[in-house]
């Protein structure tokens, strides 16, 4: 079997096995049981302290929700002004330019959201301030914030009948200082000694071998990348992100940075599992997730090791498989494999330009992005996981004629409606964006923006529709990759996006949590003979087909007009 | 809420040190020891810096191997991929004469032993390397303009081809800039 495949079979085998004692871990830390990592207890403590923070004080699923919205709201103030005014801000050595307004909004509203959907390039339209002290930060906190509104969600499955959900803020802290930080250190390191350049040292400029002068953007990269795979952010510090041969120097460092994309989000899984000591609930959701990725992957890698059959009837040979927009040193596999990962997760980390991916990639990698629930993003996969569970659980529930319950708990009307509006409302923006951004193009090709609506797209026909669509997806999803073709720095794009990264951020966090601290507060129903068993493959079975259909039927015309008709029309 | 501003405010005022700051300052710190000095690792020619191992230069002389065409022309503040699509008609067009090109070029290669690469972009419009096939079909070409024999060529390729990861894990590839010093370090 050929290298390529026994690198990718590697990668995915050495990411469940940490996976595994990982979330065996994180359930540790958050049941407050003694690890490893202890030492850390008196940073927390001293933060604390600083911030006048008492962790014994409870809080119910509103309150937590209050702590959550009131801190994002002031990063996001934090990093607009960051960035609008970043040309004058120290750590500055390249000179950039401030950001405009719209750019700085939907930049801001983009790392403050886990999204990193980046409409500009790192080497020119960042700082070395702006990118440490608004993305990096935004990276930890973003990720924190997920993780943190999951566990209200865990904790509301464990406790019965109560409205004390613990503290927001000790959930919060914990997920930096137990879990991304030390993770995201060890990966910098590794990143460090593979090439990644660290120091703060601004462009350099050499005479090449052939004579010709180029400029080398660097930077102290590795820390950030580290936190930006770690955290399930993807927003990296060069423009073209981990293709760069400094943000992924080597195959190893592939490995390294791949493994991190997914290894929180199928941690958390197993820490489900631990944590509410229902092993097998944790197996079937593991499962169902993992057979959605797979099905995902196969196609993408075949597509991308076979070629591209257009260039192949140039006669020219492909052993290499499809290559443009690829990087040598990770081949087509690879790049099919990260491809996968980085859109199932909320990651949108790239190793290659998905615009030059086959039309089955570009597919598979929008699907994951429209579930958003296969692994899915640091917590907030499971919360749109969780909002799957609680539809199957009803529907089947109907089917079979038995109360529905999840947990001892019942789900009634107020839960179902805010569960459906939560599975609605992610085909909603991605659909309405898509088609308004193709009103416009069709109808004002030739409007006086700064960028012509006309010039919007770098590829005609089936695969520019596919540039649109899959920008919306990607936003939506909060994942932040992005087909780079399409010309998203203006005013349209900017705040269109932006809107549609904030609606997909956190409504899809607040419904969830409603949801639960709703449930927990309930009284429980015992179990009995009547009862919904949740942690069977049949319901496992039942889950995939409610995903799949509430997927599969809202966005399969929109895939149609895209990179199904592309895919159709390569003889 | 006011008493949830005052706490927001704080943490992330520690945070911001701790994350933004310290976190990055020791990965500098242990960033001096690694290859480079965490300021990237460089390639020296006649003892001045022709570039970094791991950015890609333009080659396009026919005396040297040529580097994988670039969208970003491989300037190295501000690489970028073509991002064109594998249907898009201006695209293949311009990846058949990038063929044209090269067997003009190379003569007595024939289209199939041209590998994808040699006529695609990168991603990063700043890959570094080829496959060893990618440099090999090259070999030729360079012999015949050096006056040198092509088993030196190959000799270059062979010495500087790095194989998977431990045997197991990856492509092969070959660093372009690497084996050009080498071969302008012959005479």
């Amino acid at each position: 079997m050929n290298t390529e495949y026994i690198g990718i079979i590697f990668m995915y085998l050495a990411t469940i096995a940490l996976a595994i004692p990982l979330g065996k871990y994180i359930a540790k830390v958050f049941k407050g049981e003694k690890t490893w990592m202890d030492f850390m207890a008196p940073l927390e403590r001293f933060i604390f302290k600083f911030s006048g923070i008492d962790t014994h004080r409870e809080m119910n699923w509103k309150q937590h929700l209050k702590a959550l919205l009131t801190i994002n709201l002031l990063w996001l103030f934090y990093a607009f002004f960051c960035l609008l005014f970043q040309g004058h801000l120290p750590l500055n050595p390249d000179a950039n330019p401030n950001q405009t307004p719209d750019l700085a909004f939907n930049t801001a509203l983009s790392f403050l959201t886990n999204t990193n959907l980046q409409d500009y390039s790192g080497e020119s339209g960042a700082t070395y301030f702006t990118q440490h002290f608004v993305f990096m930060f935004l990276h930890f906190v973003s990720a924190a914030t997920g993780f943190a509104a999951m566990l209200v969600v865990f904790k509301a499955m464990k406790d019965k009948t109560t409205e004390k959900l613990g503290n927001y803020w000790d959930f919060f802290l914990k997920s930096i200082t137990r879990v991304l930080l030390p993770i995201s250190f060890v990966v910098a390191i590794i990143l460090a000694f593979n090439g990644t350049p660290t120091s703060y040292k601004g462009k350099d400029t050499v005479i090449g071998l052939q004579g010709d002068t180029v400029h080398v953007s660097r930077g102290p990269a590795a820390a950030m990348i580290a936190i930006k795979q770690v955290g399930t952010n993807g927003g990296g510090w060069f423009g073209v992100n981990s293709a760069h041969p400094f943000e992924n120097p080597n195959y190893l460092t592939n490995i390294v940075e791949n493994i991190t994309i997914i290894l929180i989000p199928i941690a958390l899984v197993f820490a489900l599992g631990f944590y509410l000591n229902k092993k097998k609930l944790a197996w079937v959701i593991f499962g169902v997730m993992t057979i959605g990725f797979l099905i995902m992957l196969f196609p993408s890698v075949s597509a991308e090791v076979g070629g591209n059959p257009n260039i192949a009837h140039m006669g020219i040979s492909q052993p290499g498989g499809s290559m443009e927009g690829k990087e040598v040193r990770f081949g087509p596999a690879a790049s099919a494999y990260w491809g996968i990962t980085t859109t199932v997760t909320s990651n949108g980390s790239v190793n290659a330009m998905h615009d030059s991916m086959m039309p089955v990639s570009g597919l598979a990698q929008m699907f994951d992005m429209m579930i958003n629930a296969f692994y899915g993003g640091i917590g907030v996969g499971f919360l749109n996981f969780y909002i799957f569970i609680i539809i199957a659980v009803f529907i089947s529930g109907l089917m079979v004629g038995r109360t529905p319950e999840f947990m001892g708990h019942k789900i009634e009307a107020r839960e179902m409606k805010i569960a459906s509006l939560i599975a609605l409302l992610h085909p909603f923006i991605i659909l309405v964006g898509t088609s308004l951004a193709s009103y416009v193009l069709v109808h004002f090709p030739n409007a006086n923006w700064g960028t012509k609506p006309s010039a919007w797209l770098n590829n005609p026909s089936f695969h520019g529709f596919t540039e649109m669509l899959y920008q919306y997806a990607s936003s939506a999803a909060n994942n932040g990759s992005g087909y780079g073709g399409l010309t998203a720095n203006n005013i349209f794009w900017n705040v269109s996006t932006g809107l549609v990264i904030f609606v997909g951020r956190f409504l899809p966090i607040i419904g969830p949590i409603a949801i639960a601290g709703i449930l927990a507060s309930k009284k429980t129903v015992p179990e009995s003979a009547g009862t919904l068993k949740t942690d069977t493959a049949t319901f496992g079975v039942m889950i995939f087909a409610v995903i799949f259909i509430i997927a599969a039927l809202s966005f399969f015309p929109a895939l149609a007009l895209g990179p199904i008709a592309e895919h159709f029309s390569i003889k | 809420m006011k008493t949830y501003l005052l706490q927001s405010l704080k943490i992330s005022v520690i945070l911001i040190v701790l994350l933004s700051g310290i976190y990055p300052l020791a990965i500098a710190g242990i960033g001096k020891f690694a290859p480079g000095n965490g300021d990237g690792v460089t390639v020296m020619y006649k003892g001045r810096v022709v570039g970094y191992a791991n950015i890609g230069q333009k080659f396009t002389k026919d005396k040297y191997f040529y580097s994988r065409p670039s969208a970003a022309n491989y300037q190295a503040d501000g690489g970028v991929g073509s991002n064109k699509g594998p249907t898009n008609p201006d695209y293949l067009k311009d990846v058949n004469a990038r063929i044209d090109t090269f067997l003009k070029h190379n003569p007595g290669v024939t289209r199939a032993q041209i590998p994808a690469e040699l006529v695609t972009s990168s991603g990063s419009g700043l890959d570094p390397d080829l496959s060893p096939a990618g440099a090999q079909i090259q070999a030729a070409r360079i012999a015949k303009i050096r006056n040198i024999s092509i088993d030196k060529v190959n000799a270059i390729i062979a010495a500087n081809t790095e194989q998977p990861l431990l045997g197991l894990f990856g492509p092969p590839k070959v660093n372009v800039l690497k084996m050009n010093v080498a071969l302008d370090e012959l005479k």
